[in-house]
């Protein structure tokens, strides 16, 4: 399958990553690559075949809905790059 | 003692009659560490930490009251979370990160009186099948240091094998246990999912990771297996099926072992392991096993179906790095998009973001039911083909890798030939069954190579019970 900027443009978009220059030439030809290469699965026919989704089906537990504090507020905000004594700090989301 | 360990019962002899002491096997591995520092193995040494562990054991020894793994000294990989250590899955993105916990797997050691030496280079986020793509450098084969140690856990194979600490965690989403385990000579392990809880383990792709020991004898992985297996609650994946005591495993009678034919006739095996394991299939016959070549059929489909799925999830888990919450952020970060978006690209290596993008492409509008869907159903005929096989067959057995160690720098300019040297491994992690690479080969330049088994779901006695009377081979 043909990998153009388009393309590109939309998947690093939804991945919040950017590709410019001879890094967007370079991530084109690897994805057009990869892509060839997982077009093997077209040999497969899956026809009425249910996609697994759960390795290990039926075999899921849930534990008790209980609530419980594993972390205090100050302890949550200790690998922020940017906090105050309260809150993650972020650049302004909204000018004038 | 550290240097001509074997394994973990003759050292806690060695322990209980005084003549080596926890403490002084940490002071002897710290300074190892210290003169094996080009290997890279070790990220960082919890020097403090661990020697403050090792006098609690000692006194615990003394005082009889030392639990199962008492002062068997582990490293762990850099994406396993200890408590107030810090932990960045070999990537920039989490740097000055520290865990606010300990991992079920980290916990249970440390309950049974083990001690956390360090932690362990790795593929950033476990992302690769060299260890050339951590951000902080490759990691060394100590066999021959112009080699690669195999990935992702390359750091915690190389810290075994050179002698750095007694086992090593590392984790295996499409065979990075197993890969680095059969490059470097030593014994890994891939459990069945869902048999350690992956609860403190940072992820990659939730369907397909496990955690999973690396050591010297086959004993010692089960030894660690038994006091890290069993339910959770903080992840519903892991079973609560009952831990057996895999330690005392012993094979009885004749088994029936599989060989896949695609495999047998891959055409890019190396004639030093097609050898082997040929000549092993002699032995194992000899010894009055039945072991019988069975069609697969599905060899070409297993790495592009791992790489769709675990891309996918892969895509989805890395969302959380955001540069707001915790880890990097970039200094051009000017408004909420740029925080996001500059973080990332920043602090994230060349290997992670492909994958990223892959990732998001095969889930996205218009391309999913071609790749993702269509991987997932690819993947339930690889697990019912396998489910078949284990109605007629005990185990499993392949070659771990197509090869022993290759150079640094050889596959680096085409991500689909790196791909490939998962080719053997993938299949457990797809079908969920366990798998272990048993240090079984050596080829002509004296590089070794494994040789794997595979059994049914949570057939983990009988696979260290066959592994045991397989080393003897």
């Amino acid at each position: 399958m043909k990998i153009d900027n388009s393309i590109v443009d939309k998947v690093a978009g939804l991945s919040k990553l950017e590709y410019k220059g001879e890094e967007k030439e370079a991530i084109k030809k690897d994805m057009e690559r990869i892509l060839d290469f997982m077009d093997l699965l077209n040999e497969v026919d899956t026809e009425g075949v249910e996609p697994l989704k759960y390795v290990t089906e039926g075999m899921l537990e849930l534990r008790k809905d209980v609530a419980h504090t594993d972390i205090t507020k100050a302890q949550a905000l200790e690998n922020a790059p940017s906090k105050d004594s309260d809150y993650f700090k972020v650049p302004k989301v909204l000018s004038k | 003692m550290a240097s001509n360990y074997t394994n973990y019962l003759t050292y806690r002899e060695a322990l209980e009659s005084g003549s080596t002491t926890a403490v002084n096997e940490v002071k002897s591995f710290l300074t190892e560490i210290e003169s094996q520092k080009h290997l890279n193995a070790f990220l960082e040494t919890f020097d403090e930490t661990a020697l403050a562990q090792a006098e609690v054991v000692d006194q615990k020894i003394k005082q009889g009251t030392a639990g199962k793994l008492a002062g068997m000294v582990i490293g762990l990989k850099d994406n396993l979370c200890y408590k107030d250590h810090s932990v960045s899955v070999s990537s920039k993105i989490l740097t000055h990160f520290k865990s606010l916990f300990s991992g079920t797997a980290v916990e249970r050691l440390l309950a049974e009186d083990a001690i956390i030496i360090g932690r362990l280079n790795c593929d950033e986020f476990a992302m690769g099948s060299s260890n050339e793509k951590s951000a902080f450098g490759p990691v060394l084969n100590p066999v021959d240091t112009t080699r690669v140690p195999g990935g992702s856990s390359g750091g915690s194979a190389v810290a075994v094998a050179a002698n750095l600490c007694h086992a090593s965690l590392g984790t295996d989403t499409g065979g990075s246990v197993r890969q680095p385990a059969s490059f470097t000579g030593t014994v890994g392990l891939k459990p069945t999912y869902g048999r350690i809880s992956r609860w403190g383990l940072i992820a990659y792709a939730s369907s397909l990771d496990q955690i999973g020991p690396f050591t010297k004898a086959v004993q010692d992985s089960a030894l660690l297996l038994e006091v890290m297996a069993g339910g959770d609650e903080f992840d519903t994946t892991s079973s609560q099926k009952p831990v057996d005591a895999y330690a005392s495993a012993k094979s009885e009678g004749p088994k029936k072992v599989a060989v896949l034919r695609d495999a047998l006739e891959s055409e890019g095996l190396s004639p030093a392991v097609k050898a082997r394991f040929i000549e092993i299939i002699e032995k194992l016959k000899a010894k009055g096993h039945q072991v019988e070549v069975v069609d697969f059929n599905l060899l070409n489909q297993m790495v592009p179906t791992y790489y769709v799925v675990s891309n996918a999830e892969a895509s989805s888990n890395l969302s959380r790095f955001d540069g707001i919450h915790y880890g990097y952020r970039s200094e051009q970060a000017t408004d909420i998009e740029s925080t996001y978006v500059k973080s990332r690209t920043e602090g994230f290596g060349t290997e992670v973001k492909r994958r990223i993008m892959m990732g998001t492409f095969v889930l996205s509008t218009g391309y999913y039911d071609a790749y993702f869907a269509k991987a997932q159903k690819v993947r339930r005929l690889i697990q019912d083909k396998t489910k078949a096989i284990f109605q007629d067959y005990d185990f499993v057995l392949t070659p771990t890798t197509p090869h022993a160690a290759f150079k640094l720098g050889h596959n680096s300019d085409d991500p689909v030939a790196m791909y490939l040297e998962d080719i053997f491994t993938v299949h457990a992690n797809l079908a969920g069954n366990p798998a272990i690479s048993l240090p079984l080969g050596t080829n002509e330049e004296g590089m070794p190579f494994g040789i794997q088994l595979m059994a049914p779901f949570f057939g983990e006695k009988e696979l260290f019970g066959f592994s045991e009377e397989m080393m003897k081979l």
